[in-house]
């Protein structure tokens, strides 16, 4: 048997940075949205890696709660760039610096 | 090579590319059909750690339900424009300083990995276990209390009803917690994307704004992405 938790981590990193880059650098919001989902799920196979490797049901009990509260999070936040895109075409993420006031 | 290794190694650079896609797509339809295949990768590795319950429904929530709300966003906005990557309205620094940031949370984070390994989670020196044969005991009090709950492989139990049974025991209020955010969620969303009649548009350009020109030179980026 191969002991695969360290890759596993290791892989969970990964996405997480890439996430993390492509939320910094993308400027497009819906593009912005889909790399926090990313993280997310980054996050969530480590969960899972972790509940599996203390033998713990619970990390996956705690997936599920993110899964709920990912597909809530990305409802509204659609809702707020299907608002602002309809008054602003073409908007992307600098353009709500007219929010500083 | 065990079969976990090579399915772990395979859905890992799909992923990886898949998340590479999401990133350096210039099409935002792209950058959802990459996103569905580092999703449905996730699925398959949740499967190879046994988590079946799990990895049905990542693909039936994550690649069914929020890439499709996305994909229909895309759609309906009309904002599936090819978009330059290269266009640089904040100057190269900011994009930069997000490279230098991602690159410095990977090495964080693979110093933690490779270091702490096995040891940061269980808090006892590595084995070698895959698939759960670890003889560890979470010290939690429904461990202790009843020495089943909890834990992944009891018998031959399936995954889905002990889910079910740590959900509607222990989690229970959460649970319920999480049926009320949905409303919310679904409450909320309806309101913000309800066409009202007297909608004004947010100015091009605010003159109490100290950064005019900046905002003006934001603009003018944004018509060349838009028409190109």
């Amino acid at each position: 048997m191969t002991n695969l938790d360290v890759p596993y981590l290791v892989l969970a990193g990964g996405l997480f940075a890439v996430g993390a880059f492509g939320l910094l650098y993308r400027r497009n919001p819906l593009v912005m949205l889909m790399c926090v989902e990313l993280m997310l799920n980054a996050v969530n196979l480590t969960f899972v890696t972790f509940g599996r490797m203390m033998n713990d049901l619970n990390g996956q009990v705690i997936v599920f709660f993110v899964l709920v509260v990912a597909a809530a999070e990305v409802v509204v936040g659609l809702a707020i760039i299907v608002a602002v895109i309809r008054r602003r075409p073409g908007a992307s993420a600098d353009d709500l610096k007219v929010l500083r006031g | 090579m065990s079969v976990q290794l090579v399915v772990f190694f395979i859905c890992a650079l799909i992923a990886l590319f898949g998340a590479g896609g999401v990133v350096w797509s210039r099409s935002p339809v792209h950058s959802a059909l990459s996103l569905v295949a580092t999703l449905f990768a996730i699925a398959v590795l949740f499967l190879n750690q046994n988590a079946q319950f799990l990895a049905a429904v990542q693909v039936i929530v994550y690649t069914g339900a929020i890439v499709i709300l996305i994909l229909f966003v895309i759609m309906l906005l009309g904002v599936d424009k090819l978009e330059n990557l290269a266009d640089e309205p904040l100057g190269i620094g900011f994009r930069v300083a997000g490279g230098v940031v991602a690159v410095a949370l990977l090495a964080v984070l693979l110093a933690v990995f490779f270091f702490g390994g096995r040891t940061i989670v269980t808090g006892k020196p590595a084995q070698a276990t895959f698939g759960g044969t670890s003889t560890y005991q979470p010290i939690s009090q429904q461990a202790v209390s009843n020495p089943q709950a909890g834990v992944i492989d009891t018998a031959d139990v399936p995954n889905i009803n002990l889910l079910g049974k740590q959900i509607f025991t222990q989690y229970i209020l959460a649970f319920e917690v999480t049926a009320a955010l949905l409303t919310i969620a679904v409450v909320g969303a309806v309101v913000m994307a309800h066409r009202s009649k007297q909608v004004q548009p947010i100015p091009d350009e605010p003159e109490s704004l100290d950064s005019g020109a900046d905002l003006a030179a934001i603009d003018a980026a944004g018509e060349e992405v838009r028409e190109a």
